[in-house]
């Protein structure tokens, strides 16, 4: 498997062009922002409770990044598809592809390459963040059990958002369209949790447990579930699984 | 090296080629020629394991593209017509990657890479991006990318387009420097440079080939006669004919439109006959004014409008020479 050069390949593309650099910008302005206001609110809170006598129980793991994580999920939801979208259909527009699959590598190494070049960049963009938690060390102490389940979870969750790029990539050579319709599956896996309140109590457990988002927020309490790891891992591999059918198929289709 | 069995391509109802078949032997230069849409590029495809083909079977280097495609792959270089690159990638890089993903060993990649850029001359420009590049810088680069892990088999789809003279010129020489240790198949429509650059041709026109074997068999199965073109004067159009038509090994004398009482004519001989030292020898016995006496190229290029572009192209392929394996 030569998953190696065509990984090195796409972390020289991301990184040449200005992509890498401006996602990563407008990720870590964003977030930067929800934490600077996430913390700013936490800290009146807890100047309130310490005045008051009967208040306390406070927790700046509970406070601050629980939120702060939570709303992550939804700039990245936004923000994925726009690092994902290039992967296969840029190949395809260009006409790269017709050279890139007549070299001596399997469309499985392709794809493996591609997304674990998206993934380690998600995962370098991700690791920046770590910094908010060193500011709130500076302030506060932590528990660093639910950062680190925290962080887990939130590759887990990006593994499968980049899945769901990758797979509307492969569909298109507009790049548009890759990232509309990534777009629109991950906000229909996000918003099928909601609709769970209204909906008959079994239906209602089967909608929550199809959420994307859901499933992110046992990992921000520093619980690792077998449940919600196994359920990102699997709808990975069924992205991944369906863009190689879907490689496959265009071949074929000329 | 390349072997074409009854190649068949369908795009949905879409006949791309039917029954292609053709042999190329190692260490050869092969053109192939065809209109546009004659499905040269689909057959470059299907050859390149891009995409496989409807029906029909071809081996490369002995292996089949389609069910040994990972050895076909190993074995070629490939340039599709479009010279598909990455456009943010700086020349060398790309270059590296190429020869890593084909199976350059790490220890002679730099080595592979450097050398190549020197062949191709493209070592002045190997910091800039690729998409920065002039069509010419470009398609040298696309030329690069194939040669650079030093493959058996070449499939090259119009390697010239778009250059100027000068670097098509460039061009050919490195592609005939090729051969011997490589087996080219190119495609091109530019015909002169077949008939400079190969040793044989394959010509395909709506998906059939038409007519394949060494350039000097076709021309002479397609044009079994030699000709002359004559402006010559003489007291009339039919004494300047009759004299012309006795001269010995003389097929045919045909006219042409004449231009200020001076007649023009296209004097047929058998092959191999060149009859202009008895047309000067004519004209000066007899004093007739001899304007122009110019042998007519018997070109590749006219077999090839012969075949392709003429009504009498014949719906059976035309085979000429003996076949090689």
């Amino acid at each position: 498997m030569k998953v190696w050069p065509i990984f090195k390949k796409e972390m020289r593309l991301y990184f040449t062009s200005p992509v890498a650099w401006v996602i990563m910008a407008v990720f870590l302005f964003i977030a930067g922002y929800f934490f600077y206001s996430i913390f700013n609110y936490y800290a009146r809170v807890s100047m309130q409770s310490a005045m008051n006598p009967m208040g306390g129980g406070l927790n700046v793991t509970d406070g601050v990044l629980r939120p702060l994580f939570s709303n992550f999920s939804v700039i990245l939801l936004l923000l994925m598809p726009l690092l994902t979208m290039r992967l296969f259909a840029e190949e395809r527009r260009s006409g790269t592809i017709e050279l890139l699959l007549t070299y001596p590598v399997r469309d499985g190494a392709v794809l493996l390459g591609k997304f674990l070049a998206a993934f380690a960049l998600y995962a370098l963009m991700i690791a920046l963040t770590l910094l908010y938690p060193a500011i709130i060390r500076y302030f506060a102490p932590l528990e660093w059990g639910p950062i680190l389940t925290g962080y887990v979870g939130l590759l887990l969750m990006g593994a499968t958002f980049i899945a769901v790029g990758v797979f509307a990539s492969s569909l298109t050579e507009n790049q548009i369209v890759a990232a509309l319709v990534s777009f629109l599956i991950l906000l229909m896996f996000w918003v099928v949790g909601w609709s769970a309140d209204f909906a008959d109590p079994a239906v209602a457990r089967i909608l929550q447990d199809l959420s994307l988002t859901e499933h992110n927020d046992s990992f921000a309490k520093g619980v690792f579930d077998t449940k919600d790891i196994i359920f990102y891992v699997l709808f990975t591999l069924v992205a991944l699984f369906l863009s190689l059918r879907s490689l496959e198929a265009r071949r074929w289709r000329g | 090296m390349i072997e074409v069995q009854n190649l068949t391509k369908y795009y949905g109802p879409v006949t791309a080629i039917r029954d292609v078949s053709f042999n190329v032997a190692p260490g050869e230069i092969v053109g192939f020629l065809g209109p546009n849409g004659a499905g040269k590029s689909t057959t470059m495809r299907i050859l390149s394991c891009f995409m496989p083909a409807s029906g029909g079977s071809a081996k490369v280097a002995g292996y089949d593209v389609f069910r040994q495609s990972m050895d076909v792959r190993r074995r070629i270089g490939y340039l599709p017509e479009s010279v598909p690159l990455y456009t943010d990638l700086r020349v060398a890089p790309y270059l590296e990657f190429v020869a890593e993903t084909k199976g350059v060993s790490r220890a002679d990649r730099k080595k592979r890479v450097a050398e190549t850029m020197e062949r191709c001359r493209i070592s002045d420009v190997q910091n800039r991006l690729i998409g920065k590049l002039s069509k010419g810088y470009r398609q040298r680069v696309g030329l690069a990318q194939a040669i650079v892990s030093d493959p058996a088999v070449l499939i090259l789809d119009e390697p010239t387009i778009g250059l100027d003279p000068r670097q098509i010129t460039e061009i050919r020489e490195l592609i005939k420097s090729l051969a011997g240790d490589h087996t080219v198949i190119l495609s091109t429509h530019i015909l002169p440079e077949v008939s400079m650059v190969c040793s044989s041709v394959v010509i395909i026109n709506k998906g059939v080939v038409v007519a394949q074997g060494p350039i000097d068999t076709l021309v002479e199965k397609f044009f079994p006669t030699s000709r002359v073109e004559v402006e010559i004067g003489g007291p009339s159009p039919a004494a300047v004919r009759e004299a012309l038509r006795v001269i010995p090994g003389v097929v045919s004398v045909t006219d042409l439109p004449a231009a200020d009482g001076i007649g023009r004519y296209v004097v047929e001989s058998s092959r191999g006959r060149d009859v202009r030292r008895e047309v000067f020898q004519l004209a000066a016995q007899q004093r007739w004014e001899l304007r122009e006496l110019r042998r007519m190229g018997m070109t590749l290029e006219e077999v090839f409008l012969h075949i392709v572009a003429g009504e009498q192209a014949e719906p059976d392929a035309v085979t000429a020479g003996e076949q090689r394996a």
